[in-house]
């Protein structure tokens, strides 16, 4: 077994230069504190997102995005195809299981500073990988062409739309046309099945290869702690120690997943009809509640602004700050936490509960 | 930190030994269980459409000239007529008043529902009693042995 | 005179306001300026459907529209003014019952509404004298009159109920006829009423049944005849049953004897059989022919109510617990079909014709139940089918946990 490994190695390795590479995965090590269970957060949302694009390769087997199949191709797949019931239950669980996972891990890098220098560009790529997993949340959703989706699509593009200047044009590329019809569902699909993978793989394969160049961050309190003598560096193989321990975790999430699948499968709803009053409380994907909720307690007008575009505005603002968090932290880069940034941190955290709680009462 | 490893290369030890064996069959057991329904599912089923935009109403033959057939089409129940020259019609068999299903008449040559006495003619049209609207009309073709309807919209 | 001069001041104003004005019809003109009842017909007729097809005050009251002088009102010269109540049907009919006339205006419509009226109740009574009585303005009003078909029309079948209750519902106006005021009262409490009001206008109202311009009610053997113009199966399986000779025999009044004539509301199927709220046992006892094949009939519809209730029930606790069972919902549809055609079958008054309807009914409502019945066991076979790959993962995380504690505990 050894031996034939080493061969395919040798032969790779002529080919390719893949020794350099494993010789370098083989010294790998992750350092080891008590923050080190965070770190396998990353890892876990890789695994949902591989978890994603085979049940999703397995769902376009059968899916039709046509307003007049979609939702009878959903039914069928539920309904007639065997464990089609299962691929899609695990496909929808999995995307919120992934945002939320995905959440937790961009917050435990926050909180542990792992965005400071040399980790920048991770950082940056990791936001803009976090808003492409909601870009494929929110297309997805409309996928299944039933009710709740159609008029959620229908108020989470109206929202776009209300950005003064660009609004009208965004609204208009995102529906493919002035309402949501059969071209916003073509539109979708192709974001969701096309634009967006293609955008997650080079902004993925970038920040993998960031991770693996620049291993994993210790935080700035156990820093100073090693060198301030109290604590001492400790840290394991990457293959197969903390490999194994990752195992354990997706092992996990595949546990929590059948579960959800199989106890709570994803309801198929009625079909999308056009002309058919909203129903009462639509409302967004739960990732997209706490935006929702906030919009809806502006008043009618802030100042000079139209209280929904200062919201849109608002919103704009912080995701302009959290994503150049790295480069505002100045002190950090000296290895000084500052007090700000953990405070803000909080503030957002307990900001998205508190509405997203205040959403769904 | 440095201990002399106490076993000799080559032997596994009875410990390790049912470790690796944990650990292999639970991972091999799991690959199976994700694999085995993946395999199930790439499989087509034999009902290949679903029966929301087309079925087979009946076989070429089974309905007599003048006559008609109930037959279930998507959720709702469709009604295939047979002419009395021998060519088919199919519509919805939902009575446009109050959602009775109709039936064909083959004494008056047209569709009739017996709830309330609402008559159609055999385009589909409400001639007659409190049907407000037409019945909604599906496109019949022959397939081989097959009357097939289909929907359009 | 006085009026008179009034009249000629006023046309010379409007001369002058109105050059391009449609010809002059001096009725109007002079009308529109007296004043209370003198002036209502001018201002109301502007939206009269004889107006729009036309015609002009003296098209029925004669007269001259040209004259400008009271010489226009001459009886001499043709002018019938406002005819008497007793006058009124004979007067609208000069043009209604002239079929070539009105084929002028609207080929289509019928003449007969005279020959109608005098076979009717109120067009008797009037003929003796009463003057009580509905004639055709009473109903159509006068001046304002409106086509049956505007939604604002008295005779629109929305409006003809309370159009006819204006006079039927008022206890002190209809002193002295001996028949009932309550009848309108207890039409709005029917499912007939309700129908109506939700927009479905060939739902009947009074005119349906009791006629419009031949008003009368239907007699007493000929009730089941007008309910089955739309209850057709109903009026021919009561008319093959035995109920037929023995109603007609005790001079009972066929449909209404159970359903009511004016307050007919949604029957239930309590009303059949020896229950409390049966309308069986009203005549019949037990020991009778009747009662027993009226206790059947109940026993097969009970059956089939029940095999529907738990099928429903065990498809909504395979879907509650997110199996699809659309299918067999869309089964279960012929199970209410199945009860609507027996609750139908029941006027025959005969068990087998119910036996056959509720006996297909719950063998359909079995075949759902089954189908509920195996959701139920896909279900438990998904979770048999997760807790084998739980199991499995357990293991691999077990296997993977002993591994990790193996390999550094050898460090």
């Amino acid at each position: 077994m050894a031996t034939l490994y080493r061969k395919t190695l040798n032969w790779l390795d002529e080919r390719f230069g893949a020794g350099s590479v494993e010789e370098f995965l083989r010294h790998k090590t992750v350092p080891v504190n008590r923050h080190t269970v965070w770190s396998y957060l990353g890892g876990i949302t890789l695994f949902l997102f591989i978890i994603q694009v085979l049940t999703g390769i397995l769902l376009l087997l059968y899916y039709r995005p046509t307003p007049n199949d979609a939702f009878e191709s959903v039914q069928y797949i539920m309904t007639q195809v065997r464990f089609g019931w299962l691929i899609r239950s695990v496909h929808s669980w999995s995307a919120n299981l992934m945002i939320f996972t995905a959440f937790v891990h961009m917050f435990s890098v926050y909180f542990l500073k792992a965005y400071r220098k040399p980790r920048e560009l991770t950082w940056l790529s990791g936001i803009l990988l976090l808003f492409i997993l909601m870009g494929f949340g929110f297309s997805g959703y409309l996928l299944p062409w039933n009710t709740l989706s159609f008029f959620a699509t229908k108020v989470g593009t109206e929202m776009a739309g209300s950005i003064p200047g660009i609004g009208k044009w965004l609204l208009v590329f995102l529906r493919g046309g002035q309402e949501v019809t059969g071209a916003t569902l073509t539109r979708f699909f192709g974001f969701h099945v096309a634009v967006l993978p293609g955008l997650a793989t080079v902004l993925l394969a970038m920040h993998l290869l960031l991770v693996q160049r620049l291993g994993m961050s210790v935080p700035p309190s156990v820093e100073r702690a090693i060198a301030e003598g109290r604590a001492t560096p400790r840290s394991i193989p990457f293959f197969p120690n903390f490999l194994l321990r990752d195992m354990i975790g997706w092992y996990a999430a595949l546990g929590v997943l059948g579960g959800l699948a199989a106890i709570f499968p994803w309801e198929l709803g009625t079909k999308a009809d056009a002309f058919a009053a909203a129903p009462a409380g639509i409302r967004p994907e739960w990732y997209f509640l706490f935006m929702f909720q906030t919009l809806k307690y502006l008043p009618a007008k802030i100042l000079f602004l139209e209280g929904e575009f200062a919201g849109l505005l608002g919103f704009g603002a912080a995701a302009a700050v959290w994503v150049l968090v790295p480069f505002l932290d100045r002190r950090i880069g000296f290895g000084r936490v500052t007090r700000f940034f953990t405070g803000l941190g909080i503030f957002v955290i307990g900001f998205i509960v508190v509405l997203s709680a205040l959403a769904l009462r | 930190m440095e201990t002399a490893d106490p076993t000799p290369r080559g032997t596994v030890q009875p410990g390790r030994r049912w470790v690796n064996l944990l650990l292999g069959s639970g991972v091999v057991a799991s690959i199976i269980s994700f694999i085995y329904p993946a395999m199930r599912y790439i499989i087509p089923p034999p009902v290949t459409e679903s029966s929301s935009r087309f079925v087979v109403a009946a076989k070429v033959g089974e309905l007599k000239n003048n006559s008609g057939k109930i037959f279930k089409f998507g959720s709702r129940p469709a009604i295939l007529v047979r002419l009395v020259d021998g060519s088919y019609r199919a519509f919805s068999a939902v009575c446009t008043h109050l959602s009775c299903t109709v039936q064909y008449r083959s004494d008056l040559h047209e569709i009739w529902c017996a709830c309330h006495n609402g008559l159609y003619d055999l385009e589909g049209r409400n001639v007659s009693g409190p049907p407000p609207r037409p019945l909604e009309s599906y496109e019949v073709h022959i397939q081989g042995e097959d009357v097939v309807v289909t929907r359009t919209t | 005179m006085k009026n008179s001069t009034t009249c000629i001041a006023l046309i010379l104003f409007s001369l002058q306001a109105a050059s391009a004005a449609p010809p002059k019809d001096t009725c109007i003109t002079c009308h529109s300026a007296l004043e209370g009842d003198l002036a209502k017909p001018a201002k109301l007729f502007e939206g009269d459907v004889h107006h729009q097809a036309g015609l002009s005050c003296a098209d029925c009251h004669g007269g001259n529209p040209n004259d400008e002088s009271m010489d226009a009102m001459s009886r001499a010269k043709g002018f019938r003014g406002a005819p008497k109540k007793n006058q009124t049907p004979d007067f609208c009919a000069r043009c209604h019952a002239d079929a070539a006339y009105m084929h002028r205006f609207d080929p289509k419509m019928r003449v007969d509404q005279l020959s109608q009226y005098l076979t009717s109740v109120h067009g008797k009574r009037l003929k003796q004298g009463d003057t009580k009585v509905a004639a055709c303005v009473d109903c159509h009003g006068v001046h304002n009159i409106l086509p049956v078909s505007d939604t604002r029309s008295p005779v629109f079948p929305a409006n003809v109920a309370s159009t006819c209750a204006h006079c039927h519902s008022d206890a002190a106006y209809m002193k002295g006829y001996g028949i009932p005021t309550n009848q309108f009262a207890l039409y709005e409490k029917s499912v007939h009423a309700q129908t109506l009001a939700s927009g479905d206008t060939s739902a009947p109202t009074c005119s349906t049944c009791h006629g419009n311009h031949g008003a009368t009610p239907p007699g007493v053997n000929s009730v089941a005849n007008v309910c089955g113009t739309c209850h057709v199966m109903n009026e021919q399986l009561f008319e093959k049953s035995p109920h037929q000779a023995a109603f007609a025999k005790m001079g009972l009044p066929g449909c209404v004897q159970c359903h009511s004539n004016h307050e007919i509301v949604r029957p239930t199927d309590a009303w059949v059989g020896s229950g409390p709220q049966s309308v069986c046992v009203t005549c019949h006892t037990p020991g009778d022919k009747g009662y027993t094949v009226a206790q059947a009939m109940s026993a097969g519809l009970a059956n089939l109510n029940s095999s529907l209730a738990r099928a429903e029930k065990v498809l909504s606790v395979a879907e509650r617990d997110g199996m699809d069972v659309s299918g067999a919902k869309v089964e279960l549809a012929g199970t209410n079909e199945a009860l609507v055609k027996a609750r139908v079958n029941v006027h025959a008054f005969e068990e087998a014709s119910v036996r056959e309807l509720t006996d297909s009914g719950v063998e359909i409502a079995g075949k759902s139940y089954q189908a509920g019945v195996a959701a139920l066991r896909e279900r438990d076979s998904r979770r048999k089918g997760l807790g084998i790959a739980l199991i499995a993962i357990v293991l691999a995380i077990g296997g993977l946990y002993l591994k990790i504690r193996q390999m550094e505990s050898r460090e």
